[in-house]
């Protein structure tokens, strides 16, 4: 019996992203009704499809019923599931948020939206590579227009910069494709994992090199250190609930390098085997203490959001990157609270900044925002959830991945930067609350002594900071029901750190024997 | 012929980086014009260089011209097609809203 609710995360964005294209001269109104069902009907699907993913086995869904691994094939595992389920959390929240007048600054934000949502989900469920590669591309393609959302000289000069680095990231990835296809003959991904293990040694460089140029593609997504400097300018500069949304693109990358590699290039692998184990780590570390020099380093607190997105990328990547069982999960259970949490960071600031009409989001003094209790009380909890304190679940999560990874002889490295990082990310959010909340320039009646000569800041509704609240609750959500979703980790990174779990999924239980002959099974 | 089909494709992509590392946006979009058409002849020659090969299966052949590459090919074509006008549409949008095509939009130095 196929599953046929394991397309529906495609299926729907497409249908209704075509649908608000078709109603593009209709009211805005319409569109965001479209489009706030579309994301609620998502969230309602992948939770079922969470909750089935749970309970059993890895299922697949075979297109057009050809035989793998000569189609596509879309693969559901546990840790696909979660990725799907929180993107359509996220996306629900962040297109709450911009219902509330981001969406009025141009033309098709919402049909743009469901694209993305497509793009995005399609990665996650991509059992193929060459498809995995139009997912990427219908991702990077609906981005580009969210990024250049609203319009203005700054989001477009950084959104050229993301459109051109990402055009030929493109190249690369059907480069690295090109090679693999070329040694091993496939494009699915189980079965290359069952070819490469064979792959005779004369062929060990190439295949390593392609799995090299494919890493430099999945890094450019997930913005590691030498490709990570678009990230602060595409994401500072774009309208907010688009840069909370793309606080999950960055994960995509994270989720490929994390299928990828311990699938194809796995231990299991012959020549391939370990490829990244000497990379990952060190490129992780490094972009993690870039990020948090950023984070210190801003004067905009839109800026120092966009870095806390790299220290996150670079936490989550420097913890998988010692490919343990328990370290995979450690970051499994970290990798929804940090997608969350920094998504509401950038809703937040979106809030503070509407309030300051002469500062924005810089850090400089500026008359009282409107509302600075409410304000005030959501930047707290946004920054204590980040900065990984108690009682929060970034403590809890942090202190997950920094037991994993005890025995790794990395560790030193890891605590100091990990921490460090945390430290540095809390000062630089402190000094930011101190200048926001508390350094204030005097308000006009002080000063001439009559009404304002400023326009009037909006006051909020519980409707406009609903989204960002609703973010920030999931934390202690996260940190209620930590059991569980730690049970669930570690039985979603066993089939990850195993490939043959997928490899039997995928090709069925034979084509697996392989990986396991030469080894002696498991 | 293996050693000029090397060449014409790591030829391509020397002149596409070449002007991809250019500072104005034109000749980055010929660069990464040429890269695509030079990645696209690399994709299709990930099915080996051969000649009258049939690609239809047929009782008196053993050997046959590889289907899925033309396949890739012609997916990765489509794609980097939309993606080159997206782009060439971004700059002149650029060109109009920061009156220059420097892709860092800003002006040059006046000369001395």
């Amino acid at each position: 019996m196929i599953n046929h609710l394991i397309v529906s995360p495609l299926l729907l964005p497409l249908l209704m992203g075509t649908v608000i294209i078709l109603n593009a001269n209709q009211p805005v109104a319409r569109h965001r009704i479209l489009g706030l069902s579309s994301c609620l009907a998502l969230l309602v699907l992948t939770g079922i499809l969470l909750f089935q993913s749970a309970q059993g086995p890895i299922q697949t869904y075979v297109l057009g019923d050809w035989p793998t691994p000569f189609g596509i094939v879309m693969v559901l595992d546990r840790l696909s599931a979660m990725m799907l389920f929180i993107t359509a959390l996220l996306a629900l929240l962040c297109l709450a948020h911009a219902t509330r007048g981001t969406d009025r600054e141009g033309k098709n934000f919402h049909a743009l939206f469901q694209f993305q949502l497509l793009g995005i989900n399609g990665a996650f469920l991509t059992g193929d590579i060459f498809n995995l590669f139009v997912f990427f591309e219908i991702m990077l393609l609906s981005s580009y227009g969210l990024v250049l959302h609203g319009g203005g000289g700054l989001r477009t000069r950084a959104g050229m910069h993301y459109v051109i680095l990402n055009l030929v990231g493109s190249s690369i990835f059907l480069v690295g494709v090109g090679i693999l296809y070329a040694l091993l003959g496939t494009l699915n991904m189980a079965d290359l994992a069952v070819r490469m293990a064979a792959a005779p040694a004369e062929n060990a460089a190439l295949l390593q090199a392609a799995g090299l140029i494919l890493f430099a593609v999945f890094a450019l997504k997930a913005a590691l250190l030498p490709l990570c400097f678009w990230l602060p300018d595409a994401y500072g500069f774009t309208s907010a609930p688009v840069a909370a949304l793309f606080a999950v693109m960055t994960k995509v990358g994270v989720y490929v390098i994390l299928r990828v590699y311990c699938l194809v290039f796995s231990e299991f692998a012959g020549v391939g085997a370990g490829l990244l184990s000497a990379w990952l780590l060190p490129a992780a570390l490094i972009t993690l203490a870039a990020g948090a020099a950023g984070v210190a380093g801003s004067r905009d607190l839109r800026r120092i959001t966009a870095y806390l997105v790299i220290v996150s990328v670079g936490t989550l990547l420097a913890v998988i990157g010692t490919f343990q069982r328990e370290a995979i999960a450690a970051a499994i259970v970290y990798l929804p609270h940090t997608t969350f949490m920094t998504a509401a960071m950038f809703l937040v600031v979106d809030l503070i900044r509407r309030q300051r009409p002469d500062a924005g989001s810089e850090l400089i003094p500026d008359r009282p925002v409107g509302q600075p209790t409410l304000l005030g009380l959501l930047f707290l909890t946004a920054a204590v959830a980040i900065g990984g304190l108690p009682p929060l679940s970034g403590f809890f999560a942090k202190v997950m991945m920094l037991m994993t990874v005890q025995g790794n002889n990395a560790a030193p490295w890891i605590w100091t930067l990990v921490l460090g990082g945390g430290l540095l990310a809390l000062v630089a959010l402190g000094r930011a609350g101190i200048i926001i909340f508390w350094k204030l320039l005097p308000t006009d009646d002080m000063r001439n002594g009559q009404g304002t000569s400023h326009d009037p800041v909006p006051v909020y509704a519980l409707a406009d900071v609903f989204p960002a609240a609703f973010l920030l609750g999931i934390s202690p959500l996260l940190v209620i029901f930590g059991g569980g979703i730690t049970e669930f980790a570690l039985a979603a990174a066993d089939h990850v750190i195993n490939p043959v779990h997928y490899i039997e999924a995928v090709l069925g239980p034979d084509r697996s024997l392989p990986l396991l002959y030469p080894f002696g099974g498991e | 012929m293996e050693w000029l089909v090397s060449a014409c494709f790591g030829v391509m992509i020397a002149c596409g980086v070449y002007l991809v590392l250019r500072a104005r946006t034109f000749p980055v979009i010929l660069g990464l014009t040429l890269m695509g058409y030079a990645i696209n002849l690399f994709l299709f020659l990930t099915g080996r260089l051969h000649t009258n090969l049939p690609d239809i299966i047929s009782a008196n052949q053993t050997r046959y011209a590889d289907p899925l590459p033309q396949a890739l090919v012609l997916t990765a074509i489509v794609i980097g097609f939309a993606m080159i006008a997206f782009l060439v549409v971004l700059s002149l949008r650029a060109l109009g809203e920061l009156d220059t095509d420097h892709v860092d939009g800003q002006q040059e130095k006046p000369p001395a």
